[in-house]
């Protein structure tokens, strides 16, 4: 190394010393930020408990009523939140990564009409009844929608698949499904009750077995996406540049589509049509991210969990004594939220 | 031989641009291609890189089909930066440089003495080591450029392709860019081959020149031996003066056209038109 590279090279320390510590701090407020949305949504509702209660029935319940909602209604909710969050904050992060698009949502790839259609159908059609059974069928039917999209994306094209041809695939499969959706809630008035439920999007009443369900998904879907993070980095610079460096394209998107897959499809399976906040979250946070997806995807899983409780939150105060669902309230907070971020700023460049 | 291409067949989908061409590249020299637009000369060194798989032929790296390289071991014996890259917004100059050691690192081995150094060595190099925290958007276009090449050399290759390193530039910051491939060349003999579209340029810095037309290698050599009033008729169609440089002694292209009007106080002489 040079002498002129040797004596700048304190000054780069220090950068790097700086930037740890600012990314650090980040990270920390987010936490900060998380557990105080975990308290919020554990202790505020039609029945509101003292932070000394929601202590008390988390650690040691005496069976009063208020400790039955906290760990019968408020604990799984809140969970469900956090674990939908998660996955969408992640996945929207992912998806606007690989197609370098910023307006791309998680659900681009059909996973969200694919879950609605086969919830419905197995409602409709296989006669079946109860949340967990249909939840299954919810995420089956995501995968499938995803998987089939991406074979009608990177059929015929000689380059694999190119993020361009994948979304026009993606959409393709998500209108097709949605006129037969559409059509099937119309011959049945459960399966339409079922389908506006989901529709407006809810963590509300899924119990703790939803969560558990999706659990297992949404782990994997996270080991992906991390895994996924560098090459990803790689990629930002264009493909030829990403292959120059020696990255493997082909698999490098296989694993970001599998994982936003497996998240899309366990949040929107358990949470309904909420995708919206993958679309919000990664915006929110890029300025202080940075271009950097090892920082930006776990910055984004953070504040989709956080945005999704106080949503849900807000939701449940608003409207008293009824509540607003926590869709609802994403599309009403975050719409306009949305509008302002896209005008202070100029789009930005992917 | 560094590189070579063997009666490769190249083309996007049905279109085939090159066919039947071979090519040699020698270690140790700066090698420009040259041609006019079309011609095949970006496709042919995306091929040497191996962004474009050939429909025919080979490309041989050190005399073993490139192909048959795990891309990431080509990644550290060649790097290939190609035309105008895109970096996403808000990135640093000296995070650009850091993602060029991306194929000396996985996932048990993220980040070392040995990439902070290469990063560092680059970033000095391309004297960019003042600019190392500016997010690539605010630099100019030949800071950019250098940053770009930064990253390709703390890559750590001693083969460097660059597709048309001096787009968009102006002529200050061509010369800039070109200077700075020239002293790559010179501090640690690299191996470099280019695509550009100034001639007079080409002439300038390159040990040889290689003239393209309809994918077909039409002249290689020494920038004498190529650039010609014949050559740039064949390969152009341009009627052209060439005479010596009066700064470097190489050749200097001098279009004709038709306009010859004389300005004031300037007569054109020594040279005969026509």
């Amino acid at each position: 190394m040079s002498t002129a590279a040797a004596v700048a090279h304190p000054p780069a320390k220090e950068r790097l010393r700086a930037i740890r510590r600012r990314r650090t701090l980040t990270l920390g407020a987010l936490l900060a930020a998380l557990v105080t949305a975990v308290v919020l949504s554990i202790a505020v509702g039609a029945n509101p408990v003292g932070p000394a209660g929601v202590w008390q029935a988390l650690t040691a319940p005496t069976g009063s009523e208020s400790d039955i909602v906290i760990r019968s209604l408020r604990v799984p909710r809140t969970a469900l939140g956090v674990v939908a969050g998660i996955a969408l904050g992640v996945a929207g992060a992912l998806m606007q990564g690989h197609t370098r698009n910023p307006l791309a949502d998680p659900g681009l790839l059909g996973v969200t009409q694919g879950a609605a259609f086969a919830m419905v159908a197995s409602i409709l059609l296989l006669n079946v009844t109860g949340m967990s059974t249909t939840i299954l069928f919810g995420l089956a039917g995501a995968l499938l929608a995803s998987v089939g999209a991406f074979a009608l994306g990177t059929a015929g094209g000689r380059g694999g698949s190119s993020p361009v041809t994948l979304a026009l695939a993606g959409t393709a499969v998500s209108a097709f499904l949605y006129a037969l959706t559409s059509a099937l809630v119309l011959l049945d008035e459960q399966a339409m009750n079922v389908f506006r439920f989901w529709q407006a999007g809810s963590i509300e009443g899924r119990g703790e077995a939803v969560v558990w369900q999706v659990l297992p998904f949404v782990a994997a879907g996270l080991v992906l996406a991390f895994a996924n993070a560098p090459g990803l980095n790689t990629l930002s610079l264009g493909e030829d540049v990403a292959r120059s460096l020696g990255q493997n394209i082909a698999l490098t998107r296989a694993v970001g589509i599998a994982a936003i897959t497996l998240l899309t499809a366990a949040a929107v399976a358990a949470a309904g049509a909420v995708a919206f906040v993958g679309l919000m979250v990664p915006h929110m946070i890029r300025p202080l991210a940075g271009p950097d997806n090892r920082w930006l995807l776990p910055y984004s899983g953070l504040l989709g969990a956080i945005m999704m409780l106080v949503a849900d939150v807000v939701g449940r105060v608003v409207a008293l004594p009824g509540e607003l669902e926590v869709g609802v309230v994403l599309a009403l907070l975050g719409a306009p939220f949305f509008v302002a971020l896209v005008r202070r700023r100029k789009p930005v460049r992917l | 031989m560094r590189l070579q291409a063997v009666d490769v067949k190249l083309g996007y989908g049905d279109r085939t641009i090159v066919n039947g061409l071979d090519l040699g590249i020698e270690a140790g020299t700066v090698t420009t291609i040259i041609g006019p637009n079309g011609c095949g000369k970006s496709t042919l060194l995306r091929a040497l890189g191996r962004l474009l798989k050939p429909m025919g032929g080979q490309v041989l790296l050190d005399g073993k089909r490139i192909e048959q390289i795990a891309t990431k071991e080509v990644a550290k014996i060649l790097g290939i930066l190609p035309q105008a890259p895109t970096a996403p917004e808000g990135l640093t100059v000296a995070d650009l440089v850091a993602r060029g050691r991306h194929p000396h690192q996985s996932w048990y081995r993220q980040w070392s003495a040995d990439d902070e150094g290469a990063v560092a060595e680059a970033l000095d190099m391309t004297g960019l080591l003042d600019l190392a925290e500016r997010p690539l958007d605010e630099l100019s276009g030949g800071q950019r450029q250098r940053a770009w090449i930064s990253m390709a050399l703390a890559q750590g290759t001693d083969l460097l392709l660059l597709d048309e390193p001096t787009t968009f530039l102006d002529l200050a910051h061509q010369v800039e860019v070109l200077e700075l491939v020239r002293r790559l060349h010179g501090q640690a003999g690299r191996t470099i081959v280019m695509v550009l579209h100034d001639l007079n340029l080409a002439a300038r810095y390159a040990d040889r020149l290689v003239a393209m037309r309809d994918g077909r290698v039409v002249a290689a050599g020494t920038p004498h031996e190529v650039l010609t009033e014949e050559l740039l008729l064949a390969v152009f169609d341009l009627d052209a003066k060439v005479i010596p440089c009066p700064v470097s002694g190489t050749p200097m292209v001098v279009p004709i056209g038709t306009r010859h009007t004389p300005q004031a106080g300037v007569t054109p002489k020594e040279v005969a038109v026509g």
